[in-house]
């Protein structure tokens, strides 16, 4: 475990240096607690006007909110930082990481670890606790199972999501708000009833970005429905693989970015 | 002195050169809006088909109408609370501004607008276009709330701009602002209408959407295009507009001040 310690270092000081800017720190702290709260309004908005979306209840969307949010604030944690490649990209600094005896991802991903964040992960903690609780849910361990399942998987292809969007930067260089609109579009992707989607938006959301597995589909089978054409409840157990998919992809993504890259010059 | 010799109009031109280079970022930028505007049709007409047709006086033409304007202007109006100024007045170079004979506000919001004025070729038009070639929509067919909406769109711009200013400007004496930077962007683009129009919020944080001049930088260039919003109506949206961008302005100017004496007891 000795070659861990320079990034429990490093991430150590990181975490301090966050503290130290105070006002910023606990503004951040309630951003991001803004941010899950105005999340779940934009859904709660929508049932406000209408009592069934997609086949889904205000009660059951809540399950979907709650556990593709809490994969997806757990993944920005750890991987949210990533997008600040591109400012490392257009200043050149990008270089020194090279100049480490350590691979560039690990460096990136240790570069920063967001505890701002952890109040957003509680808005979806706690969302999904509710809407575990008031849902008619069968317990069993074969659905313990399934809902442990697919929070791992979820945040594993959240955090593959972060991934593929870095090794994309290499090529873009200023394209952070692209990739931004595609990780945060997944993110929207993940917490809507996936029953109201075209074929289209199945092909990319259910299947290419797999969105759909974070949470719909395992809500799906927690709540006993059968779900729609294309996206059958029993693909609920697939999770892992979903996630074995976008870790392929993110994999990809990055070699390709840096052999891609060609330094900062200078 | 002459328009074209004006150094703001060249910071505004500056600012349209300096998007216009990162073409894969603009053409990356289309391809999010466009996809995330597909998500928004698939959501908001279950919505609308839920509840019989029409919900608030949106039918589907009119829905679609305001998802892809709203996409369009996704990349012209800043709804993100970064700027450039935020990261000089972080890193100290301010101090090198202020001693330019310009105006600091007008130049970084002169070069602002600039940059998000280009964004509409690339980004805003083909958005547009796109939704309205494959979804369609409901547009007006008199004149009127073209050169209406065209007026409040650039005034929605410039209002984005000298808001994301005075966001900056909290730098002075936060120095890093972007937990203010990320609590703007939350509360601007719900406010500003980008993931449900305000019409369809319930009646008490509608209006405290309208108490915010969020509405104004997104909502009502949107309303007045589509024209969802009459002609009487429009010039009072518009009047709205620049009563929100002479108040943020003002309160630029004024936190401008107080910063520069900041900075020079931080020692400039």
């Amino acid at each position: 475990m000795a070659d861990l310690a320079p990034y429990r270092a490093v991430l150590a000081s990181r975490i301090r240096s966050q503290r130290s800017y105070r006002t910023n720190f606990r503004l951040d702290l309630l951003s991001s607690f803004l941010v899950g709260l105005i999340e779940l309004a934009e859904v709660w908005i929508l049932f406000f006007n209408v009592d069934k979306l997609g086949g889904f209840t205000f009660a059951q969307i809540l399950l979907v909110f709650g556990m593709a949010d809490l994969s997806f604030s757990i993944a920005d944690m750890v991987f949210g930082h990533c997008d600040g490649i591109t400012t490392y990209i257009r200043m050149g600094t990008l270089d020194v990481f090279y100049l480490r005896p350590q691979p560039l991802l690990l460096q990136l991903i240790s570069s920063d670890i967001s505890l701002r964040r952890l109040t957003r992960a509680a808005v979806g903690l706690v969302t999904l606790g509710i809407g575990l609780s008031i849902n008619d849910i069968d317990w069993s361990l074969s659905s313990i199972t399934l809902l442990v399942m697919s929070q791992i998987s979820g945040i594993a292809i959240f955090s593959a999501l972060f991934v593929c969007a870095a090794g994309v930067q290499f090529f873009l260089i200023n394209g952070a708000e692209m990739t931004n609109a595609f990780v945060y579009g997944g993110r929207y992707a993940a917490s809507q009833p996936a029953a109201v989607w075209n074929r289209p938006l199945k092909v990319i959301f259910g299947f290419f970005f797999p969105m759909a597995f974070t949470a719909y589909l395992p809500a799906l089978h927690l709540l006993g429905l059968t779900g729609p054409e294309w996206l059958p409840a029993w693909l609920a157990w697939c999770t892992p693989l979903a996630a074995l998919w976008m870790w392929v992809c993110a994999g990809l993504s990055w070699r390709v970015g840096v052999r891609h890259y060609q330094g900062g010059g200078g | 002195m002459s328009l074209r010799l004006s150094p703001y109009y060249r910071l505004l031109m500056a600012g349209i050169r300096q998007q216009s280079t990162y073409r894969l970022a603009a053409l990356g930028g289309l391809v999010a809006n466009v996809t995330f505007g597909f998500l928004k049709v698939a959501v908001l007409f279950a919505t609308v088909d839920a509840a019989g047709g029409e919900l608030n006086g949106y039918d589907i033409g009119a829905m679609s109408a305001y998802i892809w304007l709203s996409q369009g202007l996704l990349g012209s109006i800043n709804l993100s609370g970064r700027s450039d100024l935020a990261n000089r007045i972080k890193e100290g170079d301010v101090a090198v501004d202020f001693l330019r004979p310009l105006s600091v506000q007008g130049a970084a919001i002169a070069q602002e607008v600039g940059g998000s004025i280009w964004s509409l070729v690339p980004r805003g038009i083909p958005s547009v276009a796109m939704g309205a070639l494959t979804v369609g929509m409901t547009m007006p067919t008199t004149v009127l709330p073209y050169v209406l909406g065209l007026l409040s769109l650039l005034l929605g711009i410039t209002l984005g701009a000298t808001a994301v200013y005075v966001v900056a400007t909290f730098g002075f004496w936060l120095i890093e602002t972007r937990g203010v930077q990320i609590l703007y962007m939350v509360i601007s683009g719900f406010f500003a209408g980008l993931f449900v129009p305000i019409d369809l919020f319930p009646d008490w944080l509608r209006i405290l959407a309208e108490a915010t001049p969020f509405p104004a930088m997104m909502m009502y260039p949107v309303d007045i295009l589509s024209g969802r919003a009459d002609g009487p109506e429009s010039f009072v949206l518009i009047a709205a507009q620049v009563g929100w961008l002479a108040l943020t302005w003002f309160i630029g100017h004024l936190l401008t001040r107080a910063g520069r004496h900041k900075l020079e007891v931080q020692g400039g």
